[in-house]
């Protein structure tokens, strides 16, 4: 059983077909790097994936699952373009609620850890508001990782983090692995995405142009899967 | 060799033991987000409350207090000012969500659409209420009424109305909220339906503060706007999950 199966989607903005019979496959404890241009469509698979839209045509299908189903919802972590964590609340009330929302057994106990792994334990009391850019960051990694989650659906993880919360996302994103998590992320910074992943789909104006493992050819040259499989290719 | 049985398990401990009480505590846990959120910022409350007691000010300078015409339409007044304060309260309750992209992170949690949707509810319905509370005695002063002789029963007209204007008013909130004009589509879409539930609230209003009690003349307007409660309620709850993900 694959860990996230994308069957056939499409997906209509108006008459515009955003995706097209996209078919996507992630094994277990794979990580899956989503690449291509902006608006290729990467963000409203992803989307799909996570149960926060929905296809025109095709399923989603996550341990077999719907996605919408409130079973396969506390499987998923995501991170998305937003930080996702309420400015009026502080770093605990935050992870505190997301994981009353979650069914923790203990959301405190389970808060006050993730905010020790994400390094911002001694502001957990302070108002989001407050905090810098960096700490706003972390703090969303530590929402996504603090239930346990077996996939990881990451929509352009890396961009405008700052070096800190990049080194704790790539260690996190390495122990996911390391347990057989599955990922899929979609990305521009192809360098980090390449070197973490297991496999590749790149998508061209909303239809899937390759989909495969990654080979060493990827991570010697990050251009290589766009020049070779993308709009980049020679006719 | 992945045990893809032991991950395909969810890592939360929901006991069966507590899964009856599990949809009454995230609509608890949702609406006590929301209340303690506004009351950090106070952005909804403050306006509405400034807006009620600017409203019913301007009406007494527009309406002699001791003309019988105006106690006659004194309901109605204290409702229009109602439902354009709860309207303020109302706008923010999916907008909140917005900023930071926190609606994907409820839409992405194991809740229901409807656990989603009365946790939000019930916290617009505490604000809406409190808003009314204070504004009741400000009425009773500037229109010359005996709110008070008939409280109880007034009460339970402002309970049920306040339901009314709640759950019409969140079911909305979380329609239009990707919306740029909102705050103008909120309350076109939702005065509109509430008519019959308004109409009730005016005139048993009316009846209350002017000394009349609820007797069998104007019980229909209460069971009209109980029937209203109960048909917007389950409506909505059947249509919410629809409204938030398409």
């Amino acid at each position: 059983m694959s860990a996230v199966a994308v069957e056939g989607i499409w997906k209509f903005y108006g008459d515009y077909p955003a995706l097209r019979d996209v078919r996507i496959e992630a094994p277990p404890g794979a990580c899956l790097a989503l690449i291509g241009r902006n608006g290729a469509g990467k963000t409203t698979l992803l989307r799909i994936v996570a149960g926060f839209s929905r296809a025109q045509r095709g399923k989603i299908r996550i341990w077999g699952k719907e996605p919408r189903e409130a079973e396969t919802r506390r499987q998923i972590g995501f991170i998305g373009h937003g930080i996702s964590v309420y400015d009026e609340l502080s770093a605990l009330e935050n992870l505190t609620l997301f994981g009353r929302l979650y069914g923790l057994a203990d959301p405190r106990r389970s808060a006050l850890e993730w905010l020790e792994r994400t390094g911002l334990e001694r502001v957990r009391n302070g108002l989001v508001r407050e905090f810098s850019r960096g700490m706003r960051q972390r703090l969303a990694v530590a929402r996504a990782f603090l239930h346990e989650p077996s996939v990881l659906l990451l929509d352009e993880p890396f961009t405008a983090l700052d070096d800190r919360a990049i080194a704790v996302l790539q260690r996190l994103l390495r122990e996911a692995l390391a347990a057989g998590k599955t990922i899929v992320m979609s990305t521009h910074q192809l360098r980090e995405a390449l070197e973490l992943s297991t496999h590749v789909a790149l998508l061209t104006r909303g239809q899937l142009a390759f989909h495969g493992p990654r080979t060493p050819e990827m991570v010697e040259d990050p251009g290589y899967v766009y020049a070779r499989y993308g709009e980049d290719r020679p006719n | 060799m992945l045990d893809t049985e032991a991950l395909a398990q969810p890592k939360q401990e929901v006991g069966t033991a507590r899964a009856w009480t599990r949809f009454p505590r995230q609509v608890l846990v949702v609406a006590f987000k929301d209340l303690r959120a506004e009351l950090r910022t106070k952005e909804a409350i403050n306006a509405s409350f400034g807006f009620a007691l600017v409203i019913l000010l301007l009406f007494s300078f527009a309406f002699d207090p001791f003309e019988e015409t105006t106690r006659a339409i004194s309901g109605g007044l204290l409702w229009i000012v109602f439902a354009f304060a709860g309207t303020l309260v109302l706008n923010r309750s999916f907008a909140r969500e917005l900023p930071n992209d926190c609606l994907d992170a409820l839409i992405a949690a194991p809740i229901s659409g409807a656990a989603l949707f009365l946790g939000k509810a019930l916290a617009n319905y505490v604000l809406v209420l409190a808003v009314e509370l204070v504004a009741l005695p400000v009425f009773g002063i500037f229109y010359n009424v005996r709110w008070a002789s008939q409280f109880p029963e007034l009460f339970l007209v402002m309970l049920l109305g306040t339901w009314a204007l709640t759950i019409i008013g969140t079911i909305f909130s979380a329609l239009t909220v990707n919306i740029k004009l909102r705050e103008v589509m909120l309350p076109m879409l939702t005065y509109p339906i509430l008519v019959p539930a308004l109409m009730a609230c005016m005139r048993l209003t009316t009846a209350l503060v002017t000394g009349v009690p609820i007797d069998a003349d104007n019980m229909a307007w209460l069971k009209v706007l109980t029937g209203f409660d109960i048909v917007f309620t389950a409506v909505s709850l059947v249509l919410v999950e629809t409204v938030l993900v398409g």
